[in-house]
């Protein structure tokens, strides 16, 4: 290495230097030490005491930390493919070429731009079973369903009630698609054109274009997408906190793994069990994207390739 | 490749920073001005005002502390990491159920020696108020604005179901009597009001037992939340949903509306009888209809012959956290907001009863609540009782939520429900138990320094 390789080195790190001292600082302190105290017995005032695995032998036995588990595997399961279905069958409509193209693009985005708590805000009383517009729309088809079938159904009271109050915070997410609309907007245009064109010459209709050749071109995008449905997924917090007031809702139906997490470390002083908890959820995002990258490695298509 | 004009703008910029440091709040002109005491509190409105105008009152008597008062949010919350960073504020004031976990915590200044060298005795409080501030020996805490729990009912509404007006309901069978005669059902058959229902407003879900004679935790290593008694209370929740209709209720519940305003179903008549504390008086003030006729008693007990007048207390208080700047100076000014004057200020300003034994003869004729009287014989009471002083509190508090909403939607009987809090929260107390005794000998060690 010359002397000029060396000062080049010496200034590209003293330009990096701010990221480098922030990622240590702000990512690999903090993940290490959370590593550390979910061996501690610490409620951040009193020393941490080293108790081995004491906080996961508990998080093992403990029904209510299964119970957040179930219920963020559920919210996962369904988030993902309802959000991914959702915001890629809107890129594709919002892709075809009509007037006012630019405006319903913007229409489309604009929730995503609503902060997370008045979304949240907003979507409780959407969703009120008594005043909610959301009820307010689905009366009216009850009441043809009961006339018809002589039933005596009526829409849930979604938040309150323990087997709907997940699928409410599904739907408050799904306003939330807009991000990933512009994503995959953006890996639409750069599909080659001449593969549609040729496609045409040989007969093909739009859905066989969209499954042979968009969606193949766009597997990249996808993948992306779906990893990061995932971590979101899995991290979900402030709509069902802010919706349940700090609570875990009906039954603890709206308590996930983030919430028992924040919970235990600022609610009841258990740091070093909220550490555990961070560390399991953790390694289950960490085995979850390792297993949904080693599934779709065939069938995702880099054009480099 | 050099940078000069650079070297320059770093020069200026350190000379900033060092200036900067040099010169933070706490700091700067400290010696020639008064000591500052950053005073934290959770109230706002007129809760805040009236705080406000003790503080103003402080500082305006003397010219060697001065108080700066700043309402914060989730107190609790921002006490929490203030302290552990290091940076906690000089007073705070606290729900005295957070007492516990702070003291444990060793968040918290003991205030045993400031109190003694101040003059400050246990003998000058309603006693209960003395017991609420004081934790494993140590004093911690001293009061502010008190409150206790009471039956409020609807006057008009009893005189309109053939009921005695001026006579509550003595035992909770008789309540239950009352109740039938209070509701009222649409031509649908559907609950349009009711006499009393227990989870409206839903705050205090953990002490119904408390009317039946039950208790929360034994005192020592137990937690005894589904003893017979407490699970008689949750019986008594469980018959709710029986005979008035689970749907029935949960729709009935869903047409009220917010607590803090006109549609609050205690003065819009929906629901007839309430538990409810002192500061009810303000929100029939603003929001209830200037007719509205109401009475305070003691909430009815299973049976009156062996127990009355249970209620339970609270209080919001001072503390000095852990690492304050000047405890002393703290303490002067949380003694002066204790002594009689400033604490009856406090207390008008709040419409509360003051925790002091004694009280100015002209306090309860300047009281705007007229029935003011009947919430401090109340905190008298030998039945005056405040949540155990356990750490888990929290927890146990969530649990009994969750549990009574088990109950109240018919999910499970009261004994399965209460049966899986004691389990958890003994389990959870077991751990408290062994952090405590992993660090008891040390934080003795320090609560004790002269």
């Amino acid at each position: 290495m010359s002397h000029g390789d060396k000062r080049d080195i010496r200034i590209g790190l003293l330009f990096i230097s701010p990221w480098i001292l922030g990622f240590l600082a702000l990512c690999v302190y903090p993940l290490l030490s959370s590593l550390f105290y979910s061996m501690c017995d610490y409620s951040v005032l009193s020393p941490a005491v080293f108790v081995g695995a004491d906080n996961y032998r508990k998080m093992f036995a403990d029904a209510i930390f299964w119970r957040s588990v179930y219920n963020t595997i559920f919210f996962a399961a369904f988030a993902i493919p309802l959000g991914l279905l959702m915001s890629l069958s809107l890129a594709i409509l919002l892709n075809v070429d009509l007037p006012g193209k630019g405006m319903f693009r913007t229409i489309f985005f604009l929730p995503s731009l609503v902060p997370m708590v008045c979304l949240a805000v907003l979507w409780q009383w959407m969703l009120n079973g008594d005043v909610g517009l959301v009820n307010n729309t689905l009366k009216p088809v009850f009441h043809v369903v009961n006339v018809l079938l002589g039933t005596q159904l009526s829409p849930p009271n979604w938040l309150q009630e323990a087997q709907f109050a997940k699928w409410g915070v599904i739907f408050t997410g799904l306003w939330g698609v807009g991000h990933a609309v512009v994503i995959y907007l953006a890996g639409l245009q750069g599909v080659p054109r001449h593969l549609y064109e040729s496609a045409e010459i040989d007969g093909a209709n739009f859905w066989h274009k969209t499954w042979h050749i968009t969606l193949p071109v766009l597997s990249p995008v996808i993948y992306f997408n779906s990893i990061m449905g995932l971590i979101g997924s899995f991290q979900v917090f402030a709509v069902p906190y802010v919706m349940t007031g700090g609570g875990d809702g009906p039954e603890r139906s709206l308590l996930f793994m983030a919430t028992y997490l924040y919970q235990n470390a600022f609610d009841y002083w258990n740091m070093g069990y909220a550490c555990a908890i961070g560390v399991a959820l953790f390694l289950l995002i960490l085995a979850l994207t390792y297993a949904a990258t080693k599934l779709s490695e065939r069938h995702i298509h880099y054009e480099g390739k | 490749m050099a940078f000069p004009p650079l070297r320059g703008s770093c020069w200026m910029l350190a000379v900033l920073l060092a200036v900067f440091c040099s010169c933070r709040p706490a700091g700067c002109g400290q010696g020639e001005g008064p000591i500052v005491i950053k005073y934290w509190e959770k109230w706002t409105g007129f809760e805040a005002d009236a705080m406000r105008a003790v503080v103003d009152d402080f500082n305006a008597g003397q010219s060697r502390i001065f108080v700066e008062y700043s309402s914060v949010s989730q107190i609790d919350r921002r006490l929490m990491l203030a302290t552990s960073g290091g940076v906690p504020p000089d007073v705070a004031g606290i729900g005295s159920k957070s007492l516990p976990v702070y003291a444990e915590n060793n968040a918290l200044t003991p205030l045993d020696k400031l109190a003694e060298a101040g003059g400050v005795s246990r003998d000058r409080y309603i006693d209960i108020f003395w017991k609420i501030c004081s934790y494993r020996g140590h004093l911690w805490a001293l009061p502010t604005t008190p409150g206790s729990l009471a039956l409020i009912w609807n006057k008009k509404l009893f005189r309109e179901a053939g009921l005695d007006p001026e006579r509550p309901p003595q035992s909770i069978a008789e309540l239950e009597q009352f109740n039938e005669k209070l509701v009222k059902r649409r031509a649908d058959g559907s609950l349009a009001a009711i006499g009393f229902l227990p989870a409206e407003p839903g705050w205090w879900n953990e002490i119904w037992g408390w009317w039946f004679g039950g208790e929360l935790w034994d005192g020592h290593e137990t937690i005894t939340v589904n003893s017979p008694e407490n699970v008689a209370a949750f019986q008594w929740i469980e018959s709710y949903p029986r005979r008035f209709g689970t749907r029935d209720l949960l729709a009935l519940r869903d047409g009220f509306g917010n607590f803090a305003s006109p549609q609050n179903p205690f003065f819009t008549g929906r629901v007839a009888m309430v538990l409810q504390g002192p500061w009810i008086y303000n929100f029939i003030k603003n929001f209830a209809p200037p007719d509205f006729e109401w009475g305070v008693a003691p909430f009815p007990c299973v049976d009156p012959a062996k127990l009355q007048n249970v209620t339970q207390v609270e209080a919001d208080v001072l503390v000095i956290p852990a690492g304050a700047k000047h405890p002393k100076e703290a303490f002067e000014f949380i003694q002066y907001v204790n002594s009689q004057k400033p604490m009856e200020k406090l207390c008008l300003g709040q419409r509360k009863f003051s925790p002091l034994r004694e009280c100015s003869p002209d306090f309860f004729q300047k009281h705007p609540n007229p029935r003011i009287g009947e919430f401090l014989a109340l905190a008298k009471s030998p039945n005056a009782r405040f949540v155990p002083q356990l750490t888990v509190w929290t927890l146990y508090s969530n649990d009994m939520t969750q549990a009574f909403g088990r109950v109240w939607t018919g999910k499970a009987t009261a004994g399965e429900s209460l049966d899986d809090v004691q389990e958890h929260v003994q389990l959870s107390f077991d751990d408290q138990r062994k952090r405590w005794d992993r660090i008891s000998g040390i934080l003795t060690k320090e609560w004790n320094k002269p």
